[in-house]
C-alpha cells in the first residue's frame, strides 16, 4: 500500500517537474529552437553538406527565424493585443527599411544617402516607420476597424510604389533599389576597413575570428553569425518590452478595446487614445524589424519588391500560427513560419529527389494527376517535387485556413494570458491564502 | 399632481450643489448659500436634463425630454418600446451627441462629451446586453475598470524604476476587485473567462465592474432583463446596500412594472420621446394618462 503510494508519488513529482521545467516561456522558446537548429542539421547531413555549410544553413535559418519573429511581435501588439487590423505591415518595414539607407547611406554613393552615423539613422528609420503610421492612421483610427485595414494595405502599396516609382529613382533609386546601403555594423565592429572582409580584423575581430578559424568557419560566416546574435539581442529586447508592456494595465485597456470597445469607453478608458499609442509602437517596431531585415546584415536589399502585400500576409499567418495575443507565442509562430513553411520545404523536396530516382516531370497538374489512373504516381510526385516552392504557399494558405477552424487561439492558446502586472490567479484572494494551500493539500491526497 | 414632487425643490436647488454628505450638514462657523441651499433640501440633484431631444435623420427619438434625478436615490425611468429610454441613456452618456438640449452632472455641463469623459467623472453606465470582455478572465475585467491607474502609461509599465509603483498600484486594486467580487458573490468565478459566465452573472459582473470605477452615479439598462428571480432579488439587494452604504445614485430602465414600483422611489415615464409624467409610484398609477399609453389599463 504504502509502496504503491510511493510510486504514485514520484510519479506524480516526476510530472510535475517536466510541467514546471515546460511551463515558463523561456524554456518553450528555447526548445523549439533546439528542434528546429536539429532538424536543419538533420538536413543538412542528409544534402550531404560539409560542417561549414550546415552552420550557415542553420544560421540563415536562425536569422530568418528571428526578423520574422520581430515582425510578429510588432503586429501583436497592434492586432493580437488592440485589435487593430493592420494589412500594411511590409509598407510600414519597407518605411524603416528605406529610412535608415537615406540616412546613413554614404553621401558619395547613387542614390546618395546623408551619411549619417547608423544609431542615428536607425533611430530615424523607427520614427519614420512611427509617424507614416500616425499619418496613416489618425484618421482610420476613428471609424471602424474595417476602414483601418483598407486604409493601411493602401498606405502600404501606396508607399512600395513611391520607393518603386521612376520620379523619385534619383533619391529612393527606382524599380532596381537603393544600393549604397549603410555599413553593415558588424562589419565596422569586426574588421579596420568595413568594405573589404579581407583587410585586418580589429582587436574583437582577431579574438573571434581566430576562435572561429579553429571550426573552419568563414569570415562572411562569422559576420554573418554576429549579426544574427545582434538581432537575437534584439528580438529578446523587444520581447521583454512588449512583455511588460501587454502584462500593465496598458496591455489590459488594449485587451478590452479588442473584445468591445464600447464597453472600455463606457468604464472611463480614452480608447482613442490608446489605440493611437499601440499602433504607433507597433509601427515604429514594423520599422525596427525592416531595418535588421533588409537594410543591413546577411540579407540587405533594400530594393520595392520586397515589401510586396505576401510579407504582410506571411506575418500575419505566423502569428496566427502562435497564437495572437502572446508574445511568446508570436516568437514561436514567426520562427516555426520561417523554418518549417518557409525554409523547410525545398530541403525536403531536394532531399527525397536526391535520394529516389523521379525523372518525370510533367508540364502541369492534368498531366501529373492522369496517369494514376493507370496507377502510376511518379509523374504526381515529380510534380510536386517540382514545384514545391510554389507549393508551399498553397500549404500555407491550407495550414492557415485549418488553423483557423480548428485551433483559432494558436499553439500556446495564449490569447487568453491575463494582462495585468500582477497575478490574477485564485490564490491571490486577501486573506484565504494559507486556508486554501492546505485544502488543496488535502483534495490532492483524496482524488490522486 | 406631480408638481408637488419635482418643482419648487428642484428650482430652489443651484446646479453646482455637490451630494450634500451628513458631513456637509453639519452646523459650521460661516453657512455658505450653497449649504443653506443644502440645509432646506435634502438632497441634491447630480443629475439634470433639459429639454433633451434627439433626431437620428427624419425621426426624433427623444423629443425634448427634461427631468432630474435625486442624490441617492433608486429612480426609474419607464416607457413602452420606442419612447426613447435607451436614446436618452445614450445621449446622457455620450454615445450619441443630443440634437439639442442640456445634460447637467453634478453642476457641470457635460452634454456632448465623450463617453470614457463622462465616465471619469462618475456618471457610469451598464448595458441592456452586458457586455463583459469575454476572452479576459472576471478578475480581469474588474481590474480593468478603476481610473487613474499608473500603468496605462507605457513608459511606467516598461522602465524598471517605475514598474514598482505600477505593480503596487495592482495589488491595491487587485484586492478592492477581490472585496467587490465577493460582495457580489461572484469570487468563485474569478478566474473564470467572462465569456463562460451564465446571462444573469454577467449582469452581475457588469455592475460590479461598473462599481469598481468608484461612480457617483449608476445609469442601469434594463439590469434585470434576462435574470432569474433569485438573481434578480440578490442584484436588487446589492443594489439597495450601495445606495444606502455608499450614497450612490441609481437610474435605471426596466420593463418589470412590479419592480419598478416596489423598489423605486421616483418614477418617470416618457412617451413618444417626452416625458409624460413623474413622481411616486403612488402618483404614476394614479395617473390615467400613463395607465393609457404604457400599462394598457393593466392596473
Amino acid at each position: 500500500m504504502s509502496a504503491d503510494n510511493g510510486a504514485r508519488s514520484a510519479l506524480d513529482d516526476a510530472r510535475g517537474i517536466l510541467e514546471r521545467v515546460f511551463a515558463p516561456d523561456a524554456v518553450k522558446v528555447f526548445a523549439m529552437f533546439a528542434g528546429i537548429w536539429l532538424l536543419f542539421i538533420w538536413f543538412g547531413t542528409q544534402l550531404g553538406y560539409a560542417d561549414h555549410f550546415i552552420f550557415a544553413l542553420v544560421r540563415r535559418v536562425t536569422f530568418l527565424s528571428a526578423v520574422y519573429a520581430l515582425a510578429v511581435l510588432a503586429l501583436n501588439i497592434q492586432w493580437g493585443y488592440a485589435g487593430l487590423f493592420n494589412i500594411g505591415v511590409a509598407g510600414f518595414m519597407a518605411v524603416g527599411a528605406y529610412s535608415v539607407a537615406m540616412l546613413s547611406g554614404s553621401p558619395g554613393g547613387t542614390p546618395p544617402g546623408l551619411g549619417l552615423p547608423l544609431p542615428i539613422g536607425i533611430l530615424g528609420g523607427v520614427l519614420a516607420a512611427t509617424a507614416i503610421g500616425l499619418v496613416a492612421a489618425l484618421p482610420a483610427l476613428r471609424l471602424k476597424a474595417d476602414y483601418l485595414a483598407i486604409v493601411t494595405v493602401a498606405i502600404s502599396e501606396i508607399i512600395r510604389l513611391t520607393f518603386n516609382s521612376p520620379a523619385f529613382a534619383d533619391v529612393t533609386g527606382g524599380a532596381s533599389g537603393f544600393d549604397n546601403l549603410p555599413t553593415n555594423p558588424v562589419r565596422t565592429l569586426l574588421l579596420t576597413e568595413p568594405g573589404s572582409i579581407i583587410s585586418e580584423p580589429t582587436a574583437i575581430g582577431q579574438t573571434i575570428f581566430s576562435f572561429t578559424a579553429e571550426y573552419g568557419l568563414q569570415r562572411l560566416t562569422v559576420l554573418n553569425t554576429v549579426y544574427t546574435l545582434g538581432t537575437l539581442a534584439v528580438l529578446l529586447g523587444v520581447y521583454l518590452l512588449l512583455e511588460r508592456a501587454g502584462k500593465s494595465p496598458f496591455g489590459r485597456v488594449l485587451k478590452a478595446i479588442r473584445e468591445d470597445e464600447v464597453a472600455a469607453r463606457s468604464l472611463g478608458k480614452d480608447t482613442q487614445n490608446f489605440k493611437v499609442r499601440a499602433f504607433a509602437l507597433g509601427c515604429g517596431l514594423m520599422g525596427l524589424a525592416g531595418i535588421l531585415w533588409y537594410a543591413m546584415g546577411p540579407r540587405a536589399s533594400v530594393v520595392p519588391v520586397n515589401f510586396r502585400p505576401p510579407l504582410t500576409f506571411y506575418i500575419f499567418i505566423a502569428l496566427i500560427i502562435g497564437g495572437s495575443g502572446s508574445n511568446t507565442g508570436s516568437i514561436l509562430g514567426g520562427a516555426l513560419f520561417a523554418s518549417l513553411l518557409f525554409e523547410a520545404p525545398p530541403r525536403v523536396a531536394t532531399i527525397i529527389g536526391n535520394r529516389y530516382e523521379i525523372a518525370a516531370d510533367p508540364a502541369n497538374l492534368v498531366q501529373a494527376l492522369a496517369p494514376i489512373v493507370e496507377g502510376e504516381l511518379m509523374p504526381l510526385a515529380g510534380f510536386l517535387l517540382n514545384n514545391i516552392d510554389t507549393l508551399r504557399f498553397i500549404g500555407m494558405g491550407v495550414l492557415l485556413v485549418v488553423l483557423v477552424q480548428r485551433r483559432p487561439e494558436g499553439l500556446l492558446g495564449a490569447r487568453k494570458e491575463t494582462a495585468s502586472a500582477v497575478s490574477l490567479a485564485e490564490d491571490t484572494r486577501p486573506g484565504t491564502a494559507p486556508e486554501r494551500t492546505t485544502a488543496a493539500a488535502d483534495g490532492g491526497e483524496v482524488d490522486e | 399632481m406631480s408638481d408637488r414632487s419635482d418643482g419648487p425643490a428642484d428650482a430652489d436647488l443651484p446646479d453646482d450643489v455637490d451630494a450634500p454628505d451628513t458631513d456637509d450638514l453639519e452646523p459650521e462657523a460661516d453657512d455658505s448659500d450653497v449649504e443653506e441651499a443644502a440645509k432646506r433640501v435634502p438632497r441634491g440633484v447630480p443629475l439634470r436634463v433639459d429639454g433633451l431631444r434627439k433626431e437620428f435623420g427624419g425621426i426624433t427619438a427623444v423629443d425634448g425630454a427634461t427631468f432630474s434625478v435625486e442624490q441617492g436615490s433608486l429612480t426609474g425611468l419607464i416607457g413602452p418600446n420606442g419612447a426613447g429610454k435607451s436614446t436618452t441613456f445614450n445621449c446622457i452618456t455620450g454615445v450619441h451627441e443630443p440634437t439639442d438640449g442640456t445634460v447637467h452632472f453634478r453642476g457641470q455641463d457635460i452634454t456632448g462629451d465623450r463617453p470614457h469623459s463622462i465616465a471619469n467623472r462618475g456618471l457610469v453606465r451598464t448595458f441592456q446586453i452586458a457586455r463583459e470582455l469575454d476572452e479576459m478572465t472576471v478578475l480581469e475585467n474588474m481590474m480593468l475598470a478603476p481610473g487613474g491607474q499608473r500603468g496605462e502609461s507605457i513608459t511606467r509599465s516598461v522602465l524598471p524604476g517605475l514598474r514598482s509603483e505600477v505593480v503596487d498600484q495592482e495589488t491595491e486594486l487587485r484586492e478592492s476587485a477581490w472585496e467587490t467580487l465577493e460582495f457580489f458573490e461572484i469570487d468563485h468565478l474569478a478566474e473564470e473567462y467572462a465569456g463562460n459566465l451564465s446571462g444573469g452573472q454577467r449582469k452581475l459582473l457588469e455592475l460590479a465592474r461598473a462599481l469598481m470605477t468608484e461612480p457617483d452615479m449608476m445609469l442601469l439598462d434594463e439590469p434585470f432583463a434576462g435574470v432569474n428571480p433569485t438573481l434578480e432579488e440578490k442584484l436588487l439587494d446589492r443594489i439597495h446596500a450601495l445606495r444606502e452604504q455608499e450614497d450612490l445614485t441609481f437610474l435605471l430602465v426596466e420593463h418589470d412594472m412590479d419592480l419598478i414600483m416596489e423598489n423605486c422611489e421616483h418614477v418617470i415615464v416618457m412617451h413618444q420621446g417626452r416625458v409624460l409624467d413623474e413622481g411616486t409610484p403612488e402618483e404614476i398609477k394614479a395617473n390615467e394618462e400613463v395607465v393609457e399609453a404604457y400599462l394598457g389599463g393593466e392596473v
